[in-house]
């Protein structure tokens, strides 16, 4: 990974100067990112951006706010877009940020989309298309060993992991059910240990 | 219109139920397509495994689904709505969460969610897979691809590429699928 060279640009964040000019940087700063991102990763590479290379956020806003996307739906490398974006310029901040991300991306996808609505029908088409898709599917095997590997090993999560896997694959149900099914049940299982922990939540609401 | 509201509600949906990021979706998204919008799991691997050459967030090809359904004005719909939705809802959470502080219950749901989340790649391994592997060659480029990620450093990017250029030439010249 070729380390971005440490900016000039010293940002307190106290004082931002111009703040159209920060605007512009977050577009630009994840618009990068998300050009050269070929191969998954995005979100080493918005650590490197956003805690040396621009400094917006330090490395515990950086857990926080990575804790956070984590913890929410939508793809995690986009939800740490929106929340640092918003961390530095807000609303705003969080759409040049989001956007810059998906820009690049979006155009390629729509490019080979038109390209494989057009070339659908040849041959070498498909044949070259079975094993890209081949080699997709060893891709997403290889990135879900690696994301469930320690959670594969332990018991509990390992039988959540299998009965959601058996209620969507096996007894195929729809996403909305297996979640409503399995969310209050993991939740149960991994809910806050300590009573005193428990009144603090009650306490902090 | 009627195939636009659609779209939007679809996607609108998954984006809300996207926990773990948008790999979660992807068996829920397969079946929903090929019931509702007619969209076959062939095409639908394949598309899904073009998506994986783009730079950036790994779900980009969702825009290509609406392209399929609707033209561009569909591949609009189903970028807004595939992303705003779960993208509000983090940022007006992400809002509260620096008034009120970490809370051990944010553990907790991260906690929980992680390995329903895994169970959903699991079965999104599973639907990819079923679509994917059509024989013994498609079988082996596969679980090449699988074993040289997992071991070396390698760019996904080229492994997928690769694995496009080996299959075409196997199958073309020596007849293998």
């Amino acid at each position: 990974m070729n380390s971005p060279k440490s900016s000039d640009l010293v940002n307190d964040s106290q004082g931002v100067k111009s703040p159209d000019s920060t605007l512009w940087q977050l577009f630009y700063e994840f618009l990068l990112i998300g050009a050269v991102s070929f191969g998954g990763g995005i979100v080493a590479y918005e650590r490197i951006l956003l805690i040396e290379k621009r400094k917006w956020l330090t490395a515990d806003e950086f857990m926080a706010t990575l804790a956070l996307s984590q913890t929410m739906p939508g793809l995690n490398s986009v939800n740490l877009a929106v929340l640092a974006g918003n961390q530095v310029r807000g609303t705003l901040g969080a759409i040049a940020a989001a956007s810059g991300l998906i820009l690049p991306g979006m155009v390629f996808v729509l490019i080979a989309g038109v390209a494989y609505s057009a070339g659908e029908d040849h041959p070498l088409v498909n044949m070259l298309l079975a094993g890209v898709a081949a080699g997709a599917t060893g891709l997403l095997a290889a990135i879900t060993f690696k994301i469930g590997s320690n959670r594969f090993r332990q018991v509990k999560s390992f039988a959540i992991i299998v009965s959601t896997f058996v209620l969507m694959s096996i007894f195929k149900l729809s996403l909305i059910w297996v979640l409503v099914i399995m969310g209050p049940l993991s939740l149960f299982i991994y809910r806050p240990q300590s009573g005193q922990e428990q009144s603090k939540q009650d306490g902090a609401r | 219109m009627t195939a636009l509201l659609h779209l939007a509600l679809t996607f609108g949906m998954l984006s809300l139920l996207a926990v773990g990021g948008g790999t979660a979706v992807l068996p829920e998204m397969q079946t929903v397509l090929a019931h509702q919008f007619n969209i076959d799991h062939t095409t639908f691997v394949h598309i899904y495994s073009i998506g994986q050459l783009a730079p950036g967030p790994n779900m980009m090809m969702v825009l290509v689904f609406g392209f399929q359904v609707a033209g561009l004005l569909g591949a609009t719909v189903v970028l807004f709505a595939f992303f705003l939705p779960s993208s509000i809802l983090c940022l007006s959470v992400g809002r509260l969460w620096t008034r009120i502080g970490e809370c051990p219950w944010r553990r907790a749901v991260q906690n929980a969610l992680e390995p329903i989340s895994i169970g959903l790649m699991c079965s999104g391994v599973y639907a990819v897979a079923k679509a994917a592997v059509v024989g013994p060659l498609t079988l082996g480029m596969a679980a090449v691809t699988l074993i040289v990620i997992l071991f070396t450093r390698v760019n996904p990017v080229f492994m997928i590429l690769g694995a496009g250029v080996a299959g075409a030439t196997l199958m073309h010249f020596f007849g293998l699928k």
